[in-house]
């Protein structure tokens, strides 16, 4: 290695260190962390009685219906808000394609979701369907209360979900359309193709691997919902999500432990997930690295 | 774009598609201010426009010292992790970009794997730690955090637009007789702006969205910020749902957001689509 190669690597080491060493000091060591904790019988109103007890907690949490059905939910959120996003992302991304007159309006409305804090756009849409404040009742000409009957409440929390985060969806997925060439489109026709097989058999395609990364970062953000559950049910009538119990066996009761059990499973089910669309659906994150 | 080929069915077809769209994503925002300027009397009345519009929320908002504390804090801590974020990304990508060395793949691949890292697993060992190292309830406490989570972000979206800058112009500079600084000053750094403007953007929006770090990390005015104050607010009476003042602080704090997604959209999606897209 020359001395002008070995020069480039230090310089290149000593400006990417403060970031690594960020990101190694505070989601590597804390996660080693969890594992460590996990693996001992630990609650801080308890503080002395911390004792190793191998995977007993591991144990409690997956022998709990609180769990499964807190895993369930989740699954039944993600899959709920992705697949609809997915599709109507992609009428809005056709929408700020196509549309000619007030693009930017189109698009400045949807950052608007985008951009909004979270925990606001589930009070906003608490307070609408509330019985007593709202208005949506009154629209639809009915008196349910919503965030109180299990069903219900999944149908609130999933569509506040899909109002929030379509736009993000929806502006990855126009990016994707902007790089179907215009001219494939017009030879398509021009061979008679109509508008669907247009869409099905030339656009779709041609976007797979936009759509792909787009739906496993919409995905294994869903699977991390806290916000919108934690304040328009706070987990009640049983829609816990599973980031909502371990914020309530950590911080709520105070059980290290136990919540460091819930938080590595929290952890594995993600990499499963990952670990799902990379390798059976096949996305090639490390093309994204070059070029 | 091709709008030349366009029949009239089909611009009207995609006109009411814009309008449509606008609608869905501006009405839970309009519900939400509409119900801040309620009288505390309507707020029952279960109608979208207020009958008589009354600035009473704000006024009790506004005099709230919890809430002028969290708006504070939020501010303070966002404005310094987007600042640390962006600086820390901007070193890793220009080296990332810039020079050959084992290892950019690996810095790559990390900070992708964090970006689906789900905070919740580090939330009782940070939680713990911080109680015991003096950092719980304080800005630094969210500060790490945030930091950490956003670099991938900040990498990501910078490498992919330092990847388009013409770096070579620097050297024409220099030929030209211009030091190194001037060359940076007045080539490059006006080249990079933009992007480095898109992730600050998107940096600052995660710190200011947190509900999570906020809620587990912070238990007083010291360090809550805006998220974790409006979901842990309660009224000034237990027998008062504080449903107005939450509207009220909801539209305070979505102002901003809306002014700076109005000023800067192109950014934005810029900076958005840059990591994920072009890459």
């Amino acid at each position: 290695m020359s001395r002008r190669a070995a020069a480039e690597h230090r310089l290149a080491w000593l400006l990417c260190a403060p970031a690594v060493i960020a990101m190694l000091v505070v989601t590597a060591w804390p996660m080693l962390y969890a594992v460590w904790l996990s693996l001992f019988r630990y609650d801080l109103r308890f503080p002395d009685q911390r004792q190793f007890v191998g995977l007993d907690n591991y144990l409690s949490v997956l022998g709990s219906e609180t769990w499964w059905q807190a895993l369930f939910n989740t699954l039944l959120i993600t899959v709920g808000s992705v697949s609809v996003e997915l599709v109507l992302g992609f009428a809005f991304a056709l929408v700020m394609h196509r549309a000619l007159i007030g693009r930017r309006l189109v698009r400045a409305s949807l950052l608007v979701p985008y951009g909004i804090i979270t925990v606001v756009a589930a009070m906003s849409w608490r307070f609408a369907f509330d019985p007593t404040t709202g208005f949506v009742n009154a629209l639809l000409g009915l008196d349910g209360a919503w965030l109180a009957e299990r069903w219900s409440a999944f149908f609130v929390i999933i569509q506040t979900e899909i109002w929030k985060t379509t736009p993000f969806m929806a502006l990855l997925l126009l990016a994707g359309l902007t790089l179907v060439p215009a001219d494939l489109l017009r030879a398509a026709r021009v061979d008679g193709a109509n508008a669907l097989q247009r869409f099905f058999r030339v656009t779709l395609p041609l976007m797979r691997p936009v759509i792909m990364v787009a739906l496993l970062f919409r995905t294994l953000d869903a699977f991390r919902i806290f916000d919108t559950v934690f304040v328009q049910t706070r987990g009640a009538q049983g829609t816990d999500s599973v980031s909502i119990v371990g914020y309530n066996t950590l911080i709520t009761r105070l059980n290290l432990g136990l919540g460091s059990a819930v938080s590595v499973l929290i952890f594995v089910c993600v990499l499963a997930i990952a670990a799902l669309y990379i390798r059976g659906f096949g996305i090639d994150l490390s093309r994204r690295e070059d070029s | 774009m091709t709008g030349a080929g366009y029949g009239r069915m089909e611009r009207l077809f995609w006109g009411a598609g814009s309008a449509v769209v606008v609608i869905y994503a501006l009405l839970p925002v309009a519900w939400i201010v509409s119900l801040s300027l309620k009288r505390s009397a309507d707020l029952g009345d279960n109608r979208f426009l207020p009958d008589v519009v009354s600035l009473e929320h704000y006024a009790t908002v506004f005099r709230d010292p919890q809430f002028s504390a969290a708006l504070w804090n939020s501010i303070g801590i966002a404005a310094i992790s987007t600042l640390a974020a962006v600086l820390l990304g901007a070193f890793t990508a220009y080296a990332i970009v810039r020079l050959e060395f084992p290892g950019r793949r690996l810095i790559l691949a990390g900070a992708l794997a964090i970006a689906m890292f789900p905070p919740i697993s580090i939330i009782g060992p940070l939680f713990n730690t911080w109680r015991t190292l003096g950092l719980y309830d304080t800005w630094a406490g969210l500060i790490l955090p945030y930091m950490t989570f956003t670099l991938p972000l900040a990498i990501w979206t910078l490498a992919a637009f330092f990847r388009e800058i013409p770096w070579d112009l620097d050297k024409a500079a220099r030929v030209d007789g211009a030091t190194a600084f001037q060359a940076f000053v007045h080539v490059i750094a006006p080249l990079a702006a933009p992007g480095v403007f898109s992730a600050a953007i998107l940096v600052f929006m995660f710190a200011w969205n947190d509900f999570l770090f906020a809620a587990s990390l912070t238990s007083t005015d010291h360090a809550r910020t805006v998220p974790a104050a409006i979901a842990f607010f309660t009224g000034s009476s237990r027998f008062e749902q504080p449903t107005g003042s939450v509207a009220a602080a909801s539209v305070v704090v979505t102002v901003p957001v809306i002014i700076v997604v109005l000023l800067f959209q192109r950014r934005i999606v810029a900076g958005l689509t840059a990591g994920a897209v072009k890459g």
